[in-house]
């Protein structure tokens, strides 16, 4: 082809050029405001940021944050939302680096401690002093104590806190003749699921989680070992796993879900086992008193059909975990101000009415504070499940938890940094043992040389 | 004898033997068109489950067995869109768009050059530096992520939009190299001579005789290196918080380990598909003809 000829076809490509440049250029202006601009803890002067998990109740927060919080202050709130696994991660990594691109950031009651041991969060102590309307006073005490470092200070105020309880389908065990105990053994829940399973068409007697991860399977089972009698470690730090107690606690998990257990246990965790609960595919269910929000809800099927009695016991008094998911603030945050603002309206009182009264009385954080549970309009709402929670709250001790002393606090956990991977690992096993892979024996044998090596860490650091 | 590629109908012939074959083309061809139309079925059917899940309430979402029949209803994309729940889905989608074009665009004006260097006027050792570019995705990015992170935070670069085309552009120079590599490959050298011969200069051969034949090669390269952008989360999730966030970044955030959230992830996931889909189908033909055309048929 001529280079002549060539040059006279040149005009035509030119209109359609402009349209991708154009787009383009909308893009990136457009994008100016979104993205653009480094440094930490961006967003302007009256802006705070906050990363937080997606639970409900973070997502009715973030719903009503603009209209009440930013309108009362003028304070801007930028939500990163992340699911559990991703936001430990990234908490995590943001914290340890003290990259200050958050202020805030929900932590639980596992991280605060070593959180504050290695000061990324910083004391709260003087916030909650200056700020009345706060009421510390008014938080459970389990959760304050739950929420302070070795040196005593407070680092954490919880959002909601939860215990574990036993739920079940009232309308089904009585259509069976079958009363529930108001403080169950073990194998009286077990006794009742093998009567219940299949009473109804694809209705497991009990629904449990088996999925692998320290704060699945092992939220309800490290309950159960302490109950059994058993440890993870001794309070000089021998590992236990391989120990009787923990065997028999675990091999009856195992034997109770496998036998009565919901379909797809290996695989199940707090949100399959929900889903159970409300399908009517299972009559009971052991896991945290926050789900009985879910089931009490307007659109719950099981609305109004649901028992709740004391986590069940074996050796111990009581059994229910401790957990709360709860603001900290990160020590390089230059909006530490800013950040107990939204701490002390996210965490008040006054929040969790204006829960009550625009998204409904069940979606109100609950479990933190004692006003909620003599709170008329809560309890017109959550009669049925606000007693036990408020019972299984104060009954937890996470410095107490079974029938020996502890190293370190934590009911459904150990709160030493190494837990969540060496949970995690065993966890692993643990639902091979209930997919039936592996025999629990085989699972807890693995285990204990994974609890050694963490033990052993501890023997050195304590000897030298 | 025919090729397999005849479509037309075949007569029926004989064996050396003198019996009758029957014409095997036909039916060969309506196998491979049935197997096809099944393996294309099967790669379509989770993503038209997700678009049917992505108009279900969660309540039918989660039931088991599937409900097919069950009601429909656009509030999986209220929740998505952020209708009354405070969310904001379009600084997510447009961080999502920068860091993809843009990155785009710097690969294709460095891949370019790169590969005629490579192909057409191939400089010395060329196989040397091919394999060079291939050697930096040999090692997993999450190997990186760390020092990255680090540098990010030193240089005040964490959360800005700016890291992530760097980054984008890092990671797709490579195969863009070697894709347009063998794209230029094909560019016959008479062609060149020819416009050599009458008087057409480098820049002039390459916009009028170089580009029309590889322009299906470019759209193929360019998609790929958006769709890889565009998905990307390791990087996106590790160096970015509130301000240059990414659209996969956004789409997490729907799973939660408290509650349903089948119906919002599904349709936030095809929410998000769609600028992809839309691009792969806009350029459909070209990237036909470039996908058979270079490395990757």
């Amino acid at each position: 082809m001529p280079a002549a000829e060539l040059r006279r076809t040149r005009p035509r490509t030119g209109g359609r050029r402009t349209v991708p440049v154009l787009a383009l250029t909308a893009a990136l202006t457009m994008s100016g405001c979104a993205g653009w601009g480094g440094g930490p803890g961006g967003g302007g002067p009256d802006t705070i940021n906050v990363l937080m998990v997606n639970n409900p109740q973070m997502i009715d927060l973030q719903k009503l944050t603009a209209a009440n919080f930013t309108a009362e202050t003028g304070i801007n709130v930028n939500f990163t939302v992340l699911p559990e696994n991703d936001v430990r991660d990234k908490i995590s990594q943001e914290f340890s680096s003290q990259a200050g691109q958050y202020d805030i950031a929900t932590v639980s009651n596992f991280e605060i401690p070593i959180y504050a041991r290695s000061k990324w969060i910083a004391p709260l102590d003087d916030y909650v002093a200056a700020d009345q309307e706060f009421d510390q006073a008014d938080i459970l005490g389990p959760l304050t104590a739950s929420l302070s470092g070795d040196d005593g200070k407070l680092y954490g105020e919880p959002f909601y806190g939860e215990s574990s309880f036993l739920m079940y389908r009232k309308d089904v065990l009585d259509g069976a003749g079958i009363q529930m105990p108001a403080k169950p053994t073990w194998q009286e829940v077990a006794d009742i699921a093998a009567k219940v399973d299949g009473i109804q068409p694809g209705m497991a007697g009990i629904c449990l989680r088996g999925q692998p991860g320290w704060g699945q399977v092992f939220a309800p089972l490290t309950t159960v070992v302490n109950t059994f009698g058993g440890t993870w470690f001794t309070e000089d730090w021998q590992a236990q796993v391989d120990a009787p107690e923990f065997r028999k606690a675990t091999q009856f998990y195992v034997d109770l879900v496998r036998d009565h257990g919901e379909v797809g246990a290996p695989q199940a965790g707090f949100t399959e086992c929900l889903n159970n609960l409300i399908q009517g595919n299972a009559a009971m269910w052991y896991d945290a008193t926050s789900a009985a929000g879910s089931l009490e809800s307007a659109d719950s099927p099981v609305k109004g059909k649901m028992g709740y009695v004391a986590a069940p016991v074996v050796e111990t008094a009581s059994s229910g975990w401790l957990y709360a998911w709860s603001w900290g603030i990160q020590q390089a945050s230059a909006k530490k101000d800013d950040a107990w603002k939204f701490i002390s309206w996210a965490s008040s009182q006054r929040y969790e009415e204006l829960v009550g009264q625009e998204l409904g009385w069940s979606r109100v954080p609950a479990g933190k504070r004692a006003s909620t549970y003599t709170n008329p309009d809560y309890l017109a709402e959550a009669s049925a499940f606000a007693e036990p929670t408020l019972a299984a709250i104060q009954a937890a001790d996470p410095n107490n938890p079974g029938v020996q002393p502890r190293p370190a606090p934590g009911i459904q956990f150990v709160d030493v940094p190494e837990f969540p991977d060496l949970g995690t690992q065993v966890s692993q096993d643990v639902s091979s043992a209930i997919a039936g892979r592996m025999t629990v024996d085989e699972a807890l044998e693995r285990g204990q040389q994974l609890a050694d090596d963490v033990a052993q860490r501890y023997r050195d650091r304590e000897a030298k | 004898m025919s090729s397999l590629t005849d479509v037309g109908p075949v007569a029926a012939t004989r064996t050396d033997q003198g019996e009758e074959r029957a014409p095997r083309k036909p039916r060969s061809g309506a196998l491979l068109g049935v197997a096809a139309w099944l393996i294309g079925f099967l790669f379509v059917v989770p993503v038209l489950w997700m678009i049917l899940t992505s108009f279900h309430s969660e309540e039918d979402a989660a039931t088991n067995p599937p409900s097919l029949a069950a009601p429909l209803t656009l509030s999986g994309y209220k929740e998505f869109f952020g209708v009354g729940t405070g969310a904001n889905p379009w600084p997510s989608l447009l961080n999502s768009l920068t860091a993809s074009v843009v990155s785009t665009i710097i690969v294709l004006l460095l891949a370019i050059p790169a590969a005629y260097a490579l192909s057409i006027k191939p400089v010395r050792k060329w196989t040397d530096v091919m394999f060079f570019f291939l050697s930096t995705r040999m090692l997993p990015i999450v190997a990186g992520l760390l020092p990255i992170y680090l540098f990010a935070q030193w240089s005040g670069l964490l959360d800005n939009i700016w890291l992530l085309i760097v980054l984008y552009t890092a990671m797709n120079l490579p195969i863009a190299v070697w894709m347009m590599r063998s794209f230029l490959a094909e560019v016959p050298v008479e062609i060149l001579e020819a416009a050599s011969m009458d008087g057409a200069g480098l820049i002039l051969t390459l916009r009028r005789v170089v580009a029309p034949i590889v322009l299906p090669g470019m759209a193929a390269t360019s998609l790929i290196c958006f769709i890889f952008s565009w998905n990307e989360l390791l990087l996106a999730r590790t160096l970015t918080g509130t301000r240059a966030g990414t659209a996969p970044v956004y789409l997490t955030g729907f799973v939660t380990s408290q509650g349903l959230f089948l119906a919002q992830v599904c349709a936030a996931a095809f929410a998000v598909s769609l600028p992809v889909l839309i691009a792969g189908f806009a350029a459909q033909d070209k990237l036909v003809q470039g996908l058979s055309l270079g490395a990757v048929k």
